[in-house]
């Protein structure tokens, strides 16, 4: 019940960013005309993969594919190596495109039709398996770069916080527990921080689906653990698809499991009926 | 709230930072024109019209510094060609020159000497307005700005990066100086403009004339730091080191790399241009020499050597290159590329940060209270910024 006001809000917060972040990137683009529109909850889905086939030189990394992921979800995907998982999140940010299938944000946003940037401005924030951030800068003006905002170079030159960007930097800072850090160069941070970093900047960008490859790869068990707890929270009002192989973080998370395997979907289910199914057993030891 | 603009103008700088620009403009528009006009000659703080145009030429060189530190140490492009922009800019303003000369060529005629020689009847049409002194600053600027947007609008849209656009910047200097060196091409060919005689009705070699434009270089120098210090320090400086260190993360949070680069890209070649311009007069020649594939690496060794990602730094290396090289080319003009090649490989071996790092390291050790070193390294650097030009007229005069 909850769950369901919170994302109506969501939906209609996004109606009224849609119109800004369209004209915004429409300026920005090199193709504008193909922001299809805002995003469509209507039946409740945020994400649907559609049959989505890709071959790599005749190899196929995604077979026929069919997801979906209802807003405000947190899916957790795992599967062997190889299994074509951060293929998949490639077909959705834009960085492959597919041989065959649908993909569509919301009811009406074709990603298959879109470039990496625009599917970013629509709202969809990804991140990488290797901590990318700025290392250069301190922790506040990563977030400060990630923020939503008018991106050109235009408004860049004169830009300068308001105070309600700066408490929301500083929400994030504390969200991510790196608000002692605010001004120390994020290289100098740990490993689990840089991490943090990362998810803290996808959180600036206001995105309403999360794609998180392996977000917990390299952290210590107690980093792991209050990583889980933040996902936890965030579901509701974002939608979230976690990449992993750690078991114990994926029952930490606790929601629907979906398990790749060769280019398609294997067993969908909650943690233990997934566990259970032989065929999954099958593929995970027959390794 | 925010802050207004004028107010984070002043803060981009700290006030050591501001005092010593002061000291410097002091120093420049006021003591250095004293010394030379007022103070007789037999006076030991005269300065000679040779020192003066020898300063003026060095401040010019320190803007094309400042132009260079802004696309290679904050944006992470290394430009090979930045030779080319600074020669736009005396080309254009080398038209104007050569139309003052009026009849006082040696053919008497209302064409420059060479257009003669060539057995022209009139002026090309890219010469038109060129006898206006205001269009000439315009071209200046325009002309490599125009050059520079278009070279880098292909150029970056085909993210062309690293050494590969290094490489290209090279190639288009170089096939710039081959047709600048055409006697077709309409600027002279290999000879270049000079002999200049006045400008805006002027005599070019006059004292006040020869203080004028290195009052002129000195400004452009304290107006291109303010800009450049604005501009590094504002969030449009942040995206573009940012792209510097992780160009695609930068485009996966919504920049499009491509127009931040064309623009510091572009502004950087219209502040060269514009130094050529002030550089011309002073010197009294512009050939396609300027253009030559070692001048625009030599500028990229001022800045390695003064330390790039700081606008002193550049500063500071322009002026210890060329002070080096002014000794040099008067006592042993045949080692001086052996010793920039030195130079060079001794700093990027042992002083990646340049001079400037070099400082910085040794204020870390002495100080135990230096936690936050970089920070205050940072102020420190500005604060010596300005007062370097200074220190190095001081020794200009003794060279
Ligand atoms: N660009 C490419 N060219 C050729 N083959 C590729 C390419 N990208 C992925 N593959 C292949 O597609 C398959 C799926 O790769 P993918 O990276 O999606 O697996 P994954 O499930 O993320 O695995 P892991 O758990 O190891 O990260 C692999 O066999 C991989 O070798
Ligand atoms: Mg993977």
């Amino acid at each position: 019940m909850m769950q369901t006001t919170d994302i109506e809000r969501a939906a209609n917060e996004s109606t009224a960013n849609a119109g800004n972040l369209r004209e915004q990137w429409e300026s920005e683009a090199t193709t504008s005309h193909l922001v299809t529109g805002e995003l469509d909850l209507s039946h409740n889905v945020i994400l649907y993969l559609d049959d989505i086939t890709v071959s790599f030189d005749g190899f196929r990394a995604l077979n026929k594919l069919s997801l979906a992921i209802d807003a405000g979800e947190l899916r957790c995907i795992i599967g062997p190596n190889g299994a074509g998982k951060t293929t998949m999140m490639d077909v959705i940010t834009g960085k492959t495109r597919p041989d065959e299938g649908k993909a569509f944000f919301g009811q009406t946003i074709d990603l298959t039709r879109m470039t990496e940037p625009q599917i970013a401005h629509a709202g969809i924030g990804r991140k990488f398996q290797k901590p990318t951030i700025f290392e250069k800068h301190t922790a506040f003006e990563n977030l400060e770069l990630a923020m939503k905002a008018d991106k050109r170079v235009r408004r860049s030159l004169f830009a300068s916080l308001f105070d309600d960007e700066r408490d929301r930097i500083s929400d994030v800072l504390k969200q991510i527990r790196l608000d002692k850090e605010a001004d120390r160069s994020a290289g100098l941070l740990s490993h689990g921080q840089k991490q943090w970093l990362e998810i803290g900047m996808l959180l600036m960008q206001e995105p309403r689906l999360l794609l998180l490859d392996e977000p917990v790869a390299g952290m210590t068990d107690d980093e792991t653990e209050r990583t889980a707890e933040l996902f936890v929270s965030l579901a509701g009002k974002h939608s979230l698809m976690v990449v992993e192989h750690d078991m114990a973080f994926v029952e930490a998370l606790g929601g629907k499991v979906t398990v790749l395997c060769e280019g398609s979907v294997l067993a969908e289910g909650d943690l233990a009926t997934v566990q259970a199914d032989p065929r999954v057993i099958e593929v995970y030891l027959g390794r | 709230m925010r802050t207004p603009f004028t107010v984070r103008l002043i803060q981009s700088m700290p006030r050591s930072g501001w005092i010593a620009l002061a000291i410097f403009a002091a120093i420049t528009w006021i003591g250095i024109p004293a010394a030379h006009l007022m103070l007789p000659e037999s006076s030991p703080l005269h300065l000679s019209a040779y020192t003066i145009s020898l300063l003026g030429k060095i401040l010019c060189y320190m803007v094309v510094a400042v132009a260079m530190d802004l696309i290679w140490g904050y944006a992470g492009i290394l430009s090979l060609g930045h030779g080319l922009f600074f020669a736009l800019g005396g080309y254009a303003f080398g038209m104007y020159l050569m139309r003052q000369i009026g009849r006082d060529g040696s053919y008497g005629s209302d064409l420059p000497d060479f257009m003669v020689f060539l057995d022209w009847k009139e002026l090309p049409w890219y010469w038109a307005g060129s006898d206006s002194f205001l269009w000439a600053i315009f071209l200046a600027m325009a002309l490599p700005g125009v050059v520079a947007f278009i070279f880098g609008y292909f150029a970056f849209r085909s993210r062309i990066k690293g050494v590969y656009f290094s490489i290209i910047t090279q190639a288009l200097t170089y096939a710039a100086m081959l047709l600048f060196f055409r006697n077709e091409t309409g600027f002279g060919g290999n000879n270049g403009f000079t002999d200049f005689k006045r400008i805006l009705g002027y005599s070019i070699t006059s004292p006040e004339m020869r203080v004028t434009l290195f009052a002129l270089s000195a400004a452009l120098l304290v107006a291109c730091l303010i800009l450049g210090r604005y501009l590094v320090s504002s969030r449009f400086g942040r995206v573009l080191t940012a792209i510097r260190d992780a160009e695609s993360r930068v485009m996966f949070i919504g920049y499009n790399p491509l127009h931040y680069k064309l623009f510091i890209w572009t502004l950087s070649a219209v502040l060269c241009g514009l130094a050529g311009a002030l550089y011309v007069p002073q010197v009294g020649i512009i050939n396609p020499s300027e253009m030559s594939p070692a001048n625009s690496i030599e500028l990229a060794v001022w800045v390695a050597v003064g330390g790039r990602g700081t606008l002193i730094g550049a500063v500071l290396g322009a002026g210890i290159v060329n002070l080096a090289k002014s000794y040099f080319t008067v006592t042993v003009p045949e080692y001086w590329p052996f010793f920039l090649g030195f130079l060079f490989i001794a700093v990027t071996l042992y002083l990646p940060d340049g001079v400037v790092g070099l400082w910085r390291k040794l204020r870390a050790r002495k100080g135990p209270d230096s936690a936050g070193v970089s920070e205050t390294a940072v102020r420190k650097a500005s604060e010596t910024e300005n007062t370097t030009p200074a220190n190095s007229s001081a020794n200009g005069a003794r060279a």
